[in-house]
């Protein structure tokens, strides 16, 4: 999933006419004062990063004045903002978003996303906006309302009937049912796999208004969808995951010392699971594909290397179309072409299995060759320990 | 007997002349199923291992009486491939595509379901009766015919279970990948039902994952419905929330997903489910020696 920017996703809505508040984005001190001059204060200040929780963590203040803007931008541009959602790293905001501030009334939750239950598409909707879904959820149950909508036909007017009846609009509510419709358009025209506007909000003189605004891209999409694709802030990602990405595997960073490296997603959490039950911690999820070629291989010793924490690797490939002694050999080839300087346990079954371990054997590199998944998946954290 | 695929499944492989379609179209063959027809636009007369390429699906099946597809086509014209095969009456479409966007995927299902059509996938290894036919890129020598049937999210997990239950002599019935993605057209329900009527199947296997509630619904219907006994293992149970593990359906999100629950939901429902899995032939074997 490719997430945007808030500013991003208001640009959209706005674009396809829904009302957000008036805003530009500042990369610095001096071009929030500019802005908030321009607007003139009261503004918000929004942190633009791809996590949520931002409120609880100081990322969106108000500022009453251009001066105070800058200020407050001072202590937010360039600093790690730890949320909920960040993990405890963070991220650093390098953007933020200075908009004018709006006079509430009340406050409506309003989302789509594609429910794996019902196989569609499904707007999920309160009037308990301004909360996390997840709080509305545990908290308030009845105050949510879940529509699905049948893809080859999309929104039909008895469920904007319904949703504007439970979100406490009047049923000649046209903004209202405007919103609704468009916000599903946005999300067909543009493949999301999530839009979510909390709060959507009654403003005091009567018109509605996405105060915030989150869209997330489906990446299968992007290559009908190359407006979205540009609009990827390759900063707010991992370098490794996005290196990873390049050579099209996939890889994702974890917290151990254990570096793993497996054929098939699958199998990669099988592994990751197996060495957390013998006691160790995976540093990374690493699927090499279904290929596992000697490049690839390569290429996941040296994203695993990266990270420093890495005290021990475990390779665990299950050949069927590809043979192991293939992948042996491509093992040799990548830790003579990456400085490998941790101990490897390597597990291999399947096609040409023996011939592999020979191979193994004879390489001038001590791997920890075994039979035994099991065995291996021991012995790793074995080695990670006594590194 | 076996399920869905056999060895009078009479197979069209869609996007035949491509590096993938092409290559496994040939072990597919050689593991002795009747591929019988290829097709990609454009090159008609042309032949790929002895089978024959047709430019339209519907010239195919009239020509050669395929009634099953296998579908080898890049993602941004997997919709229009299944849709193709679906009107020229195939009943059985098999996707191997990875990568289809996820509206593609939610129109196809609507469309797959309304007709009727058995669709596995799509980013699946694909489906395989031991000994008798093979539809998809699995390595065949793994598999021997037997009594247990299989269904997975992941390939290569297919493949570590597989090994396993051929190598504890119980060997399968029919395995197959449903398919790695959020929307797939087949779920585990359809699968246990068939495996439940099937009488060469003595057992079923669940490998499943993080994200989604498959795992749970299935739990709920195998309570009610399945007399058969039925094992499961299900993986990422260390993996973080919010993060795809590989497969695109793999994520845990909005704190729902996760491997706990699925593991308590199956177990609630009387299925055995294996923690370690490396352990998996030998817990069916001491499981179904004692009957």
């Amino acid at each position: 999933m490719i997430r945007l920017h808030e500013y991003q996703a208001k640009r959209i809505f706005l674009s396809y006419g829904i009302s957000v508040p008036t805003g530009y984005v500042a990369f610095s001190p001096d071009d929030a004062w500019k802005i908030a001059l321009e607007l003139g204060p009261p503004v918000v200040l929004k942190a633009q990063i791809h996590a949520g929780g931002r409120g609880l963590a100081g990322g969106v203040k108000i500022a009453k004045t251009a001066d105070e803007a800058k200020e407050v931008a001072s202590q937010i541009l360039g600093k790690k903002l730890v949320t909920a959602q960040t993990g405890s790293q963070g991220i650093v905001v390098k953007r933020l978003l200075v908009e004018e501030a709006v006079n509430i009334d009340r406050e409506i939750y309003f989302s789509i996303i594609v429910d794996r239950k019902t196989c569609k598409p499904a707007i999920i909707a309160s009037p308990a906006g301004g909360m996390a879904i997840e709080e509305i959820a545990k908290n308030h149950p009845e105050q949510i309302i879940t529509e699905p909508i049948e893809p080859i036909v999309g929104i039909m007017p008895y469920q904007i009937r319904r949703l504007s009846d439970f979100l406490g609009f009047d049923n000649n509510n046209k903004e209202a049912a405007h919103i609704f419709t468009t916000l599903y358009k946005i999300f067909v025209e543009k493949d999301c796999r999530l839009i979510e506007t909390n709060p959507l909000v009654l403003c005091k003189n009567g018109s509605l208004m996405a105060i915030d605004a989150k869209m997330s891209i489906d990446e299968d999409a992007l290559f009908r969808q190359k407006d979205m694709a540009r609009l990827w802030d390759i900063t707010q990602s991992d370098p490794s995951e996005l290196e990873a990405q390049k050579y099209k595997l996939s890889f994702v960073r974890l917290n151990g010392n254990i570096g793993c490296m497996v054929n098939g997603a699958g199998l990669s959490m099988a592994t990751m699971d197996l060495i957390k039950m013998h006691g160790g911690e995976p540093a990374n999820f690493l699927d090499v594909g279904g290929k596992a070629t000697p490049e690839t291989i390569a290429k996941g010793f040296e994203i695993i290397l990266n990270d420093p924490s890495v005290r021990a690797i475990l390779v665990n490939i299950f050949g069927g179309i590809v043979r192991c002694d293939r992948v042996a050999d491509g093992i040799i080839k990548a830790v003579q072409q990456v400085n490998v300087n941790v101990p490897v346990a390597i597990r291999l079954a399947g096609t040409n299995r023996e011939e592999a371990i020979s191979i193994l054997k004879k390489a001038p590199f001590k791997f920890s060759v075994m039979d035994d998944l099991n065995e291996a998946a021991k012995e790793v954290v074995k080695l990670a320990k006594s590194a | 007997m076996s399920v869905c695929v056999n060895e009078s499944t009479k197979v069209v492989v869609q996007g035949i002349t491509g590096k993938e379609g092409n290559f496994h179209a040939f072990q597919c063959k050689q593991y002795g199923t009747q591929v019988v027809a290829g097709v990609t636009p454009g090159k008609e007369g042309e032949e790929v291992a002895g089978i024959p390429v047709f430019d339209t699906v519907q010239k195919a099946a009239k020509e050669t009486e395929a009634n099953t597809s296998l579908i080898f086509v890049p993602p941004s014209f997997a919709m229009d491939s299944v849709l193709e095969a679906i009107d020229a009456g195939i009943k059985t479409i098999v996707c191997i595509t990875e990568g289809i966007p996820i509206m593609d995927m939610i129109k196809v299902r609507t469309v797959v379901k309304a007709e009727g059509v058995t669709f596995i996938g799509p980013n699946t290894p694909g489906i395989i009766t031991a000994g008798e036919a093979k539809l998809g890129i699995m390595p065949g020598f793994i598999f021997k015919k037997g009594s247990v049937g299989i269904m997975s999210r992941s390939g290569t997990l297919l493949y570590e279970v597989a090994d396993q239950v051929t190598k504890s002599g119980l060997g399968e019935s029919t395995a197959l990948g449903i398919g790695g993605d959020p929307i797939i057209g087949t779920d585990y329900i359809y699968w246990v039902k068939l495996f439940e009527e099937d009488p060469q199947t003595k057992a079923i296997f669940i490998i499943g994952e993080i994200g989604g509630m498959m795992e749970e619904q299935t739990a709920e219907f195998i309570q009610s419905n399945i007399k058969k006994p039925v094992f499961a293992f299900i993986s990422g149970r260390t993996a973080p929330p919010g993060k795809r593990m590989g497969h695109a359906g793999a994520i845990i999100m909005g704190g729902k997903g996760g491997a706990e629950t699925k593991i308590k939901a199956l177990r609630k429902a009387g299925v055995t489910v294996i923690e370690n899995i490396t352990e998996v032939g030998k817990t069916m074997k001491e499981k179904m020696s004692k009957g």
